[in-house]
């Protein structure tokens, strides 16, 4: 427990401490969570911009922590020599993977407030009281062990060059498509089924229901992201390499 | 029995480190074939070998990095991949691109290390053992690559190891950082820990091992003491001018050859006797002795075995 509180004090500092992850976690969710809320660049199905962007923008902050800000950290460690030198402590690997996780989830509250803050400057109101709290903290846990889980598959296989420019590329199609910034229904039918099938996409789906209408997620959303949260994290598990 | 000679249950384990019979292969490589060494507790014992002669594969098989494509290691006792916990906990080992997060310093990255084990170093002795006090508040990627080795040293021992494994300590360590590893080294061996080095510097390997294993192309080419590896008594004479064998054997009644124009090797031991024969018959044809050794040097004794080896494998 010791090893693992000090490792997740240690993951958090460092998170903090990237300027380009603050850039990636904070600096772009906000510019994205403003610029879609003033600008009619995009059609959105609620009266005030905001209430379709800010929950889309949650469903970003977690993307951007829990998949690509993780598996950037994770594969430039791997390079760097950072997990062989671990392999060989005592700290093993589920604790080192449970304080990486432990320290996203802290990165994400830390988002989660600085952007409901700016959404909420930008008057937004959000729909489904303190059931619809809770159903968001699970939409947001489940689909950041999913996101994780795919975060670390792909720090654990990919060179981290290849793996920076997966990430990247990931990240700028996810935003695209995942109904965050812009609708699911805009998209052809096709995509629409897999997208909700990715956990981004029904992450943001789940939010848009629960806190644009004041509705529940859909069954839909909640199978993708408990199949999403076990699998991603036990297969990133087993083909984790220090190496 | 030393007092960090170790148990597994109820059985006394006498070799810190074993290996036996190993062989690593990748792909169609085999990189480590049918290698054999062990080291004791109290015991330094080196590897040495040029560049791919498979001493980080060994290294690296040992710490569980990758599994034996036959054969067994065991670090006390244990299987490496399969008692992984236990292995790593008794454990220390400083490896070849092993890192530190780049924005942690020397101190940050020790009291993180020291929070994984039961009962650890005090960080703060570590780094005034290490002589790394003046940087302990450096980052990481401002640290040189002498203060990053020793760091990387004071994280293999802040477990309190049982055994150590240590690839290429001195490595980018200038002279006086190299002094106080080996200081360190010698301390771990006099407390009963089991060290496990390897190193391209043949002076180092010299100065520290009480035991050498010389690897080449993935198997062992000898093993023994320093004194095993350098073969039979011999005097190595350096003269001031060419000189003549013949005349010096019968005086000696050992074989005297000529080891290039102004040197001489004599099979014989540098008894006080030995040494007047050769000064007093120097004189006799106006040369004097410029220099005298005992034995052939490691690194003519390494160089010799590898090109004997190259030879073999060529033929």
């Amino acid at each position: 427990m010791r090893a693992w509180w000090a490792q997740t004090r240690a993951e958090v500092r460092m998170t903090i401490r990237r300027g380009e992850t603050l850039l990636l976690t904070i600096g772009i969710p906000v510019l994205l969570l403003v610029f879609f809320s003033l600008a009619r660049v995009t059609s959105t199905p609620t009266l005030h911009r905001v209430d379709f962007i800010a929950p889309g923008i949650l469903a970003l902050c977690v993307l951007s922590t829990s998949l690509v800000a993780l598996s950037i950290a994770t594969g430039f460690e791997r390079s760097f020599g950072v997990l062989r030198r671990l392999h060989v402590t005592p700290l093993g690997q589920r604790r080192l993977i449970g304080a990486k996780i432990a320290g996203v989830l802290v990165t994400e509250l830390i988002q989660v407030v600085v952007l409901a803050l700016v959404a909420l400057a930008l008057k937004w109101r959000p729909h489904g009281g303190m059931a619809g709290a809770l159903e968001v903290a699970a939409l947001l846990i489940l689909g950041s062990a999913g996101c994780a889980g795919i975060g670390l598959l792909l720090a654990g296989q990919l060179r981290a060059e290849v793996n920076l420019a997966a990430s990247n590329g990931l990240y700028l199609v996810l935003l695209l498509v995942s109904g965050i910034v812009v609708p699911v229904t805009s998209l052809p039918g096709a995509l629409q089924k897999i997208v909700v099938g990715l956990p981004p996409g029904a992450m943001a789906d789940g939010l848009h229901r629960v806190l644009g209408l004041g509705l529940a997620p859909s069954g839909a959303d909640w199978l993708s992201l408990c199949v999403w949260a076990v699998l991603a994290p036990l297969l990133a598990a087993r083909t984790f390499r220090f190496d | 029995m030393n007092d960090l000679e170790n148990a597994v249950g109820s059985e006394v384990v006498s070799n810190a480190v074993e290996v036996s019979n190993l062989v690593v292969a990748f792909g169609d490589l085999t990189a480590v074939n049918d290698v054999t060494l062990h080291v004791d507790y109290g015991e330094v014992v080196t590897m040495l070998g040029p560049n791919g002669a498979g001493k980080t594969t060994v290294v690296e098989t040992l710490l569980g990095f990758r599994p034996p494509a036959s054969g067994t290691v065991r670090l006390g006792g244990l299987d490496p991949r399969r008692d992984h916990r236990e292995v790593v906990a008794r454990t220390g080992a400083l490896l070849q691109r092993g890192g530190v997060w780049f924005p942690m310093t020397p101190t940050q990255v020790l009291e993180l290390t020291a929070s994984y084990y039961d009962a650890p170093r005090q960080p703060g002795e570590l780094l005034e053992l290490l002589d790394l006090s003046r940087c302990a508040r450096t980052p990481w990627r401002r640290l040189s690559g002498g203060e990053q080795q020793r760091t990387l040293l004071a994280l293999a021992l802040v477990g309190r190891p049982r055994i150590l494994v240590l690839d290429e300590p001195t490595t980018a360590v200038d002279p006086e950082g190299r002094q106080v590893i080996r200081n360190i080294i010698r301390g771990e061996r006099d407390r009963g820990c089991a060290l496990l080095i390897t190193t391209h510097e043949l002076d180092e390997a010299e100065r520290l091992a009480d035991r050498l294993v010389i690897l080449h192309q993935g198997h062992v080419v000898i093993q023994g003491t320093l004194d095993e590896l350098s073969g039979d008594p011999e005097m190595i004479v350096e003269v001031s001018g060419p000189v003549e064998p013949q005349q010096l054997a019968d005086l000696l009644g050992c074989v005297v050859v000529l080891d290039g124009p102004q040197r001489l090797r004599c099979a014989t031991a540098s008894s006080v006797q030995n040494i007047a024969i050769v000064t007093t018959y120097l004189t006799s044809v106006g040369l004097s002795m410029t220099s005298l050794r005992t034995r052939a040097s490691l690194e003519e004794r390494y160089l010799q075995l590898i090109a004997t080896e190259r030879r073999d494998l060529a033929s």
